[in-house]
Parts: C-alpha cells; sequence; structure tokens
C-alpha cells in the first residue's frame, strides 16, 4: 500500500520536476526586435522624461528599451561589474567609477560607437574631457545641470536689471533688499543618504571663485589639504556670509527635512529668506514645481569673489556609459547624444542638456541656465562629484558638522585632511 | 489532588465569573487599546498625509487635515496607479514570493525533523552552525551567487531569486521549526515507531499536522520579507531582465534621483501593504489552541 | 496569457512534489544500506536539501568574505589584519560599536518584552485577532514606507512656525518649543528613536511567533494551576513563561541578529550622522559605495565575530534541553 502511494507521489514529482526546470530556463520572449536594458538612477519624472527620450527611437528601429531605475546604483554596478553580469548601457554614479569600471575593461570605448567629431563641436570640452578615460572615450553626459544659481522671488526684489556682480556686492545688496524675509538665506543640507551634499556646492563655489580652477582643481584631486588657508577661507565665507544669515541651523541639518522643500520659504508671505543657492533643477521640485519662472521665481548666477577668476562655472551631468557592445546598444547610444534626443528631455523641464544644439528649453529661466553651460569661459565639474567616494562622503558629514556647529571648523578639516591621507590610495 | 479539588471547584468556577469585570480586566482592556492606538498613530499619520497635496504636507501636520477644510483627495493613490506598471509588478512580486515561501517550508521542514527528531553526532554543532548563519549579511553573498548564475546561465530568471531567498530564509526557517518540532512530546512518536511506522510516516501524519501553527508563523515572515524585498530582487534580475521586477522596485521609482516624488511612496506603501495583510489574515486561523493537541505538557 | 504563469504553476506544484517524493525516495535507497547504519545515514539525506541551499548561498560566500578581509583593496592582495588594524584606527569606531551594543540591547528588550507582554494579552481577550492584526501592520510595511511614516513622526519646524511632525505637535500643545529628534546624540537619543523605529515594526514578530507558542501550552495544565489558587502572575511566572522560554530563547536570537544586522534605517533617516553611524552601514559604504572590498569584508567579519557569544549561550541551551529530553 505505502509502496504503491510513493510510487505515484514519485512519477508525478518526476513530471512536476521536469516542467519545472525546463520552463524555469526559458527566459520570457520580447515580442519582436531586439531588447536593449538600461540602468539609472532616474526615477519619478526623471523616468518618464528618458522613457520619452528612446520613445523615437524605438519606433524607428523595432527595438525596446527595457529600463531599471534604482537609487543603488552603486551596489548594482560594483556588484554587476564583479560578477560580470551587467545592463547593455547605465547611467554610471560619477567620473570616478566610470574610470574605474573603464581600466577594469567593463566599460567598451564608445570611438567607434558615436561619431566622435560631432560629439565634440556639440559638448563643452570638460564634459568631453571627463568623459575619456587614457584617450578613449568611455562615458558621455546625457544630463546637465548648471550649480550655484541664486534663486530669488522677484516679488520680494527684482534683481533681473542690475544682479549683484560682485560677492561684496551681492551682500550690500541682499541686506538692503531683505524686506520683510525672516531671513537672507534659505538653507538646507538633508537629502537622506546623501546629507550634506548642497553644503558642499556651497564650499564647491566659493573655492572656485576665491582660488580659482586651478585650485579647486587641485583641492578635488587631493592635492590641496583641507586645512590649506584657500580652502579654510571658503568654508570661513560659508559660516560667516551665510550660516550666520538663515533662519535656523537646525532645520537647516535636520535629517528629515529635505534640501528640495529649501526654497518653499521665498514663496510665503511673508518669505521665509530672500535668496535661496542651488543648481538648475530645483525648478522641478519643491515648491518651485508649481511656480511661473520668471514672475514667481528666477535666479542670477553666483556673482564673482576674485575678479581675477570671473567667468568660472560649476556644473554636473549624468555620464552614460556602454557595458555591451552589440548593435542595438550602440545604436541607442548614438542616438541619446545627438540633439533631437535631448532636446525631448529637455522640453520636459527641470534638465540641461550637455549638447549645446539641443535648444528646446520650455521657458527663458532654463534657456539661461543652458546658455551659462554653454558660454562658461572656465567650466569645471562639482568638485564632490570627482572625489573618490570616501572623501565624498566625509565631505557630506563634515557640512553638516560645520554648519551644526561652527566652532568644530577646525577640527572637522583635520578630519577631512585624516581622510584625504587615505582615500586617494587608490589601486 | 482528589478531594480538595472535588471542593474547590465550585468556587473556582464562581472566582473565574467574578473575574470577568474586575479591575483587573478593565486595566487589561486600557492596556491594550493604548497600545494599539499608540502602535497605529505613525500608520494613521501616513494615511492622512497619503490623502493631501505635497503643499498640505509640507505646510500643517496630518491631524490638521482631520477637522474641515480637509483637502482630502485620491490624487496621490490614482497617480501611483496610473504612473507606473503597478499590475505588472504586483503580478512580478506574486510570480517571486509564492514559490520563494514554499520552497523553504519544505526544505526547512525537512532538516528540522532531523535535528529534533534524529540522533546523529555534531547536531547541536551543525544545527548552532546553522543558525549562526542568519548573521551573514545579504549584500556579501550577492557578487559570488551572482557570478554563479550568469555562468550558467539562468541570471534574470525568477529561478534565481526563489534559490536566492530559500538559501537566504533558510536558517530562521530551521530555526523556528526545529523549536517547535522539538517541543512535540516524545511519547507521540515512540508509540508510533513501536506501531513500526517509518520516520517518514511519522514525520507526515503526526510531527507536521502539529506543527502547524509555526509552520503558518514561517509562512507568513517568508511571503513578508519576499513581498518586501527590493536589493536581492534588483540585483539578481534588474541588470537583464527589468520586466520581472517586482512591486517594491517600481515604487521605490516613484522618487526621483533628487527625491522629489517622496511624498507617493505613503499611498504605493498602502497599496503594497494590502496582500501581505492578507496573507496574515488568511493563516491567522491556524494560530490556535488545542492544535498540537495541548501536547506540552512541561 | 501570461506565458510565466506556466512556469510559477509548475513550480508551486512541482517543487513541493520533487521535494516530498525526494523524502520517498531516501526511504527507499535506505533499504539497500545494511540496518544498523540506516538511522545513521537518514538525517543526513532529509538534511541534504538544505545543507546544499545553505552551502551555496551563504557558506560559500561567508568564507569567500573572510578570504577576503586578509586582503587589500585590490582582489589577491594579501595585508594580513590591516584591514581590522584600519577600522579600529577610524575616529569613529567605538562610536560604532557602542551604537551596535545599543541597538542589540534596546532592539531586543523592546521587541522581546513587548512581544512577550502583548501575546499574553491578548491572549485573553475576544479581539484577539483584530489587536494583533494592529500590531502586525508595521512589520508588513516595507522600510521605505517605515522611513517615510517615521518622517512624519519626527518632523521639524523652526519654532514660531505650524509643526508638522506628530511628536513636535504634541509637544507644541503643550506649550514646549520643538526639537530636531534625530540630531539630539545626548545619551545616544537618536539612536534610541531608530530603534524604537525598528522595535515598533519588530514587536509584531515577537508576537506572533511567541502567541503561536503560547497556543501550544496545555489549558488544563493553566486550569489545574488556577483551581489551586496560583495568582495570573503566579501562573505567567511559574508555568507560560518557563514553558514559553525555548521559544523566546529563538526570537531573542533572531532579533539580536537582526539589531546586528541593522543598516536599513539608519542609512535612510540619517546616513549614519549625528552619531547614529553602525558597522553594518559603513560595511555597506565601504564594500559598495567606496569599492574596498577589503575593509568592507573585515567589517561583515567583526559582525560575524559578535555573534559568537549569542551563538554559544544557544549551545549550552540546547544541551541543557537534551539532558532533560
Amino acid at each position: 500500500m505505502e509502496e504503491r502511494k510513493s510510487g505515484w507521489r514519485r512519477a508525478l514529482a518526476i513530471a512536476g520536476s521536469t516542467a519545472l526546470v525546463l520552463a524555469a530556463c526559458s527566459s520570457p520572449s520580447t515580442t519582436g526586435g531586439k531588447s536593449v536594458t538600461v540602468i539609472g538612477t532616474w526615477g519619478g519624472d526623471e523616468q518618464k522624461a528618458f522613457l520619452a527620450m528612446v520613445a523615437p527611437w524605438e519606433a524607428s528601429t523595432g527595438n525596446k528599451v527595457k529600463y531599471t531605475g534604482t537609487r543603488d546604483i552603486n551596489t548594482v554596478l560594483t556588484t554587476g561589474v564583479a560578477s560580470g553580469v551587467l545592463p547593455d548601457l547605465a547611467g554610471l554614479p560619477g567620473p570616478g567609477q566610470m574610470t574605474e569600471f573603464a581600466k577594469s575593461g567593463a566599460l567598451k570605448p564608445l570611438d567607434a560607437v558615436l561619431d566622435v567629431a560631432t560629439y565634440k563641436a556639440e559638448t563643452a570640452p570638460a564634459l568631453v574631457a571627463l568623459g575619456t578615460v587614457d584617450s578613449k572615450l568611455s562615458g558621455v553626459f546625457i544630463k546637465a545641470a548648471v550649480k550655484g544659481l541664486i534663486w530669488y522671488s522677484p516679488k520680494l526684489h527684482d534683481y533681473s536689471a542690475a544682479p549683484p556682480k560682485t560677492w561684496d556686492d551681492l551682500k550690500t545688496q541682499a541686506a538692503a533688499n531683505k524686506g520683510n524675509a525672516a531671513a537672507i538665506w534659505c538653507l538646507r543640507l538633508g537629502s537622506g543618504a546623501a546629507s550634506g551634499w548642497p553644503g558642499t556646492d556651497w564650499i564647491e563655489d566659493l573655492v572656485l571663485r576665491q582660488a580659482g580652477p586651478d585650485v579647486y582643481n587641485s583641492w578635488w584631486s587631493g592635492k590641496t589639504k583641507w586645512s590649506d588657508p584657500a580652502i579654510k577661507t571658503a568654508f570661513s565665507t560659508y559660516l560667516t556670509d551665510v550660516v550666520a544669515n538663515i533662519k535656523d541651523t537646525t532645520e537647516a541639518v535636520d535629517p528629515t527635512k529635505d534640501f528640495s522643500g529649501g526654497g518653499d520659504p521665498l514663496f510665503t508671505n511673508p518669505p521665509g529668506c530672500e535668496l535661496f543657492h542651488q543648481a538648475s533643477f530645483i525648478t522641478g521640485l519643491g515648491a518651485f514645481k508649481g511656480k511661473a519662472a520668471g514672475t514667481d521665481y528666477n535666479f542670477f548666477p553666483f556673482p564673482d569673489v576674485n575678479t581675477q577668476f570671473t567667468g568660472a562655472v560649476e556644473g554636473a551631468g549624468d555620464l552614460f556609459g556602454m557595458f555591451h557592445d552589440t548593435d542595438e546598444a550602440k545604436s541607442l547610444m548614438k542616438y541619446l547624444v545627438t540633439a533631437p534626443a535631448q532636446d525631448i528631455w529637455v522640453k520636459a523641464g527641470g534638465a540641461l542638456s550637455a549638447n549645446k544644439n539641443a535648444t528646446s528649453y520650455p521657458d527663458d529661466i532654463s534657456k539661461r541656465s543652458a546658455a551659462l553651460l554653454a558660454n562658461a569661459k572656465s567650466f569645471v565639474f562639482d568638485a564632490s562629484d570627482l572625489m573618490p567616494k570616501a572623501m565624498n562622503d566625509a565631505f557630506w558629514t563634515a557640512m553638516l558638522k560645520v554648519t551644526k556647529d561652527p566652532t568644530s571648523l577646525d577640527a572637522t578639516l583635520a578630519d577631512l585632511d585624516k581622510t584625504q591621507a587615505t582615500a586617494y590610495a587608490a589601486p | 489532588m482528589t478531594a480538595p479539588v472535588v471542593i474547590q471547584a465550585p468556587i473556582a468556577r464562581a472566582r473565574s465569573t467574578a473575574r470577568r469585570w474586575s479591575g483587573g480586566r478593565v486595566a487589561l482592556h486600557l492596556v491594550l487599546i493604548i497600545l494599539m492606538i499608540v502602535w497605529l498613530l505613525p500608520t494613521i499619520g501616513l494615511l492622512v498625509n497619503s490623502l493631501r497635496s505635497s503643499a498640505d504636507i509640507a505646510s500643517s501636520g496630518w491631524w490638521t487635515a482631520l477637522f474641515p477644510p480637509t483637502g482630502l483627495s485620491l490624487d496621490s493613490y490614482s497617480a501611483v496607479l496610473s504612473e507606473t506598471d503597478i499590475a505588472g509588478g504586483f503580478i512580478n512580486s506574486l510570480f517571486i514570493t509564492i514559490p520563494a515561501t514554499i520552497i523553504p517550508i519544505f526544505v526547512a521542514a525537512f532538516a528540522a525533523y532531523a535535528f529534533s527528531w534524529m540522533n546523529f553526532p555534531g547536531r547541536n554543532l551543525l544545527f548552532v552552525a546553522v543558525v549562526g548563519l542568519l548573521v551573514v549579511p545579504l549584500q556579501t553573498t550577492f557578487i559570488p551567487i551572482l557570478k554563479a548564475f550568469g555562468q550558467v546561465g539562468i541570471a534574470g530568471s525568477f529561478l534565481t531569486v526563489w534559490l536566492a531567498h530559500t538559501g537566504y530564509g533558510l536558517p530562521f526557517a530551521i530555526f523556528l521549526l526545529r523549536n517547535f518540532m522539538g517541543a512535540l512530546p516524545r511519547e507521540v512518536f515512540e508509540s508510533a515507531y513501536i506501531d513500526g511506522a517509518s520516520p517518514v510516516t511519522a514525520f507526515f501524519r503526526l510531527a507536521l499536522p502539529m506543527t502547524i501553527p509555526a509552520i503558518a508563523a514561517l509562512a507568513i515572515f517568508q511571503f513578508l520579507f519576499v513581498w518586501n524585498d527590493l536589493l536581492v530582487a534588483l540585483i539578481y534580475l534588474g541588470a537583464t531582465n527589468p520586466e520581472n521586477l517586482p512591486m517594491t522596485v517600481q515604487i521605490a521609482n516613484l522618487v526621483n534621483s533628487q527625491g522629489g516624488g517622496w511624498e507617493l511612496l505613503g499611498p504605493a506603501a498602502f497599496i503594497s501593504m494590502a496582500l501581505p495583510l492578507v496573507v496574515f489574515f488568511a493563516l491567522q486561523r491556524y494560530f490556535v489552541r488545542g492544535i498540537t493537541g495541548g501536547a506540552v505538557k512541561g | 496569457m501570461d506565458p510565466r504563469l506556466g512556469t510559477a504553476l509548475a513550480v508551486v506544484i512541482g517543487v513541493p512534489l520533487v521535494l516530498v517524493g525526494y523524502i520517498y525516495l531516501t526511504e527507499v535507497v535506505l533499504r539497500f544500506a545494511p540496518d544498523r547504519s540506516r538511522a545513521r545515514i537518514r538525517p543526513w539525506l532529509w538534511l541534504l536539501p538544505a545543507l546544499l541551499f545553505l552551502g551555496l548561498f551563504l557558506v560559500v560566500p561567508t568564507i569567500l568574505t573572510i578570504l577576503r578581509s586578509f586582503q587589500g583593496a585590490v582582489d589577491g592582495s594579501w595585508v594580513g589584519l590591516d584591514n581590522f588594524a584600519w577600522f579600529f584606527g577610524t575616529p569613529d569606531a567605538l562610536l560604532a560599536l557602542r551604537n551596535n551594543l545599543l541597538w542589540v540591547v534596546f532592539l531586543t528588550v523592546f521587541a522581546v518584552g513587548g512581544g512577550m507582554i502583548i501575546a499574553v494579552l491578548v491572549d485573553r481577550v475576544r479581539y484577539e485577532q483584530f489587536a494583533k492584526s494592529i500590531i502586525f501592520v508595521p512589520l508588513a510595511i516595507s522600510t521605505t514606507a517605515a522611513a517615510v511614516i517615521w518622517r512624519f513622526m519626527l518632523d521639524y519646524q523652526s519654532p514660531g512656525s505650524p509643526q508638522t511632525g506628530t511628536l513636535n505637535g504634541i509637544l507644541a500643545a503643550v506649550g514646549l518649543g520643538p526639537i530636531s529628534w534625530l540630531q539630539v546624540d545626548t545619551l545616544a537619543l537618536n539612536t534610541i528613536f531608530l530603534i524604537i523605529v525598528t522595535a515598533w515594526m519588530w514587536t509584531g514578530f515577537a508576537m506572533v511567533i511567541l502567541s503561536a507558542a503560547l497556543k501550544g501550552i496545555s489549558p488544563e495544565l493553566l486550569e489545574a494551576a488556577r483551581v489551586d489558587g496560583a495568582t495570573e502572575w503566579r501562573v505567567f511566572r511559574f508555568i507560560v513563561f518557563p514553558l514559553l522560554l525555548p521559544t523566546i530563547a529563538v526570537v531573542s536570537t533572531t532579533i539580536v541578529i537582526t539589531a546586528l544586522k541593522a543598516f536599513d534605517i539608519v542609512y535612510v533617516m540619517t546616513n549614519g550622522n549625528f552619531g547614529t553611524d553602525v558597522i553594518a552601514l559603513r560595511m555597506i559604504k565601504e564594500s559598495f559605495l567606496f569599492g574596498n572590498f577589503g575593509h568592507g569584508s573585515a567589517l561583515a567579519v567583526i559582525l560575524l565575530l559578535a555573534i559568537i557569544p549569542v551563538m554559544a549561550l544557544n549551545i549550552s541551551r540546547f544541551r541543557a534541553q537534551e539532558a532533560i529530553r
């Protein structure tokens, strides 16, 4: 009796397991045409914009783009490169990681994929250089942003006619035009796991304009110490001119207060602040989103501090790279850097293109930001994005520390020096 | 204990009726009600805020929306449902979670039975080693396993997450089931063996039915952990087959890389919470007294 | 019809069948073995599927991690104990260790203690299912949502502005000023808060398991004790609690290990700032953010070492149990 029962079950088990193994090993088939897998950090509206950007390519080639968005891009790509299981294209976390991946051979060079001459003509030289490893083009910028714009509400005071040209000028004008605003500056450093980065943008802008691009470059590459007078001056200026003129330092460093709402006080009545320092992409976040460009908000570029270094602009961007050089992947990559593709995203707003010929900006504000990017006399990339990740992380933490407690400046800079000593000893 | 019981029984029964409305009972209800309110409060805050606009959320506390003008609307919910492929993600989550719950239960049950009712040298040491594996951080396993999956050629298929979740869930599953199986009365098994039953029969006819509450608890937790998992699915499926990604990934993608749109996470959480709660309710009925036949007598 | 449905059905039905079939198969195979060795071989056949899974998915990667911890940032460069020395040389190493200790102690006490109390209390009321569901709900919420929930609870607005966070709202209602809860590191208050957030979720876990164990206690035993005149407290202390001890040990061990591994909540809410850093967070950052697997693996090994006391306790508990059985 027992034997027969177990014989029955055994037969069923064998049948079931065969079906299981066969079925499980088959991967889902795509509906005609090939597919290209893409991983990026973009979610929400950015994801929508990216999918809209690739839609014409999908239509014309009959291929499908399979996009995965994740904020854990570092974990996914590090694991992918180490294990050999990678998507076709990926948004890279930054130039540092791009260099690592390129050197390890995971990233395929793009010189044969794109029309390099056109790409170089259409893109700022600094961005081209950042995507080049060992004189091979390994990464291209799909999206860009300008940092260090000073936002204000024209309703409180309209700076468009005569924006301050120097830092001292700004201080005088800001104090004079404060009106009934609660404070001069709005400041918010919170950003979840990346809290502190808005503060790093402040220091970078100040270093760039106080000490110049050369010091800026030797600083992020680890050659200038954090306790160097040039860098320390930037911190001091930040602490005395900005942090001393905000409403509430506790709020500025609070982890639950996201930077995306940092500019909201510009629009309250009475305003919570007069000026807000943020990148060009703030227009798609927080209270900015529902307001009218030009009437409700406007910006002027970060003024010079040392007129010797005028015309310097700090920017950032999203780097893209290719891991598998299949025909479809190459075709998609080629398409992504063209002006028509970039125009699609740019039209959606809140982003700038690295491509000079993408000009369908929805409003005057984005046009002006794009012009700043394109016409910069010396363009530098966001320093913290260029530093090794360990240094970057320490920088973020340091900004929170000093903003909360300005007296800890020297100790914090000393700690940063310690981190700098080991963080750059990369393989 | 014979004569005294007869005399005391009526008094005991009278005492228990009186106890029904005693101060002790009132205190009990009070404590429980306060606990439930404290526990629910954060979730209620999320629920109320999920019905408000992001501007409202930023400017006033959620409790202000309980009084008119409330400004409540289902806009965020419809945004979540329309903006993402939530339905597709839901199906993927089911595909991933159900097998990843069923397989470990079976594998762990066999192992737990061996650990509880079979004697072999090194049993305790091996068991403790298995339990010790609970501490292994999942992230340390990703690279070697993904490499292996890639070489075998199954990277991106559901098989990867089924196998991985089984492996990851086994230490706890074995730990839990062994604890309950080991507490079953020895006499039951001994009499079964005397009657000539094989260990297999004892397992299916005695051990398994009497461990149902533990299996139900295990099913609830394994389902929950796999359902809410994001990273494991992302790593094993994301690089090559994004169309297989579960709902957790789609929900996380409601937020853009700058953090914008985080208000949508609230409504998304409620949508995602529905099924695990259903599973919990469904399996709750196995937590009833008497399944083990009052077996544990100490 | 989704083609994957066939696969899923095959798995859901096929795999249990395969496994059940396997067990029956083992009995058949054992028939070929000599009588005496049957009882010796059988346990290993029953354990085989589990050992395979554990070996492939947990043991092998752990061995690789241990080996990796003795190598430098570059794969294959042996540096001995350098990575461990590095960790203890970092400025906030002791802080992270202290925080881990706080996590272990407080999470276990809150979650297991709370779960125990709630399991015992709800056992006596008619709305037990309902009450248990409410305590369980937080566990059903993913960490992403939990972070949002607690953002609403702990939110801070500058003094003078209307408060948006629940706790600060309560403070405002009684006339006190708002506090930025996650920034306060005196007495490790912010770490305690993060632990409370996690305990809020894990108490349900402890409760469900302890409740299941509670149901296994013979009602006749409890009635006999009550009839003999024992108070509820004595019934609990001398009958219920000792019988639940093994289950309490299981739940506590699991939660202690969860506390050691905790990093999600810390990462998302404070990124380890304001003195809330924990070892697991450092490990993830070193390995996947900074790309230094040598450091990361060393931190993982430190976690592995930290559970040795827990495991030793478990071994002595089993030995004691065996003696009674």
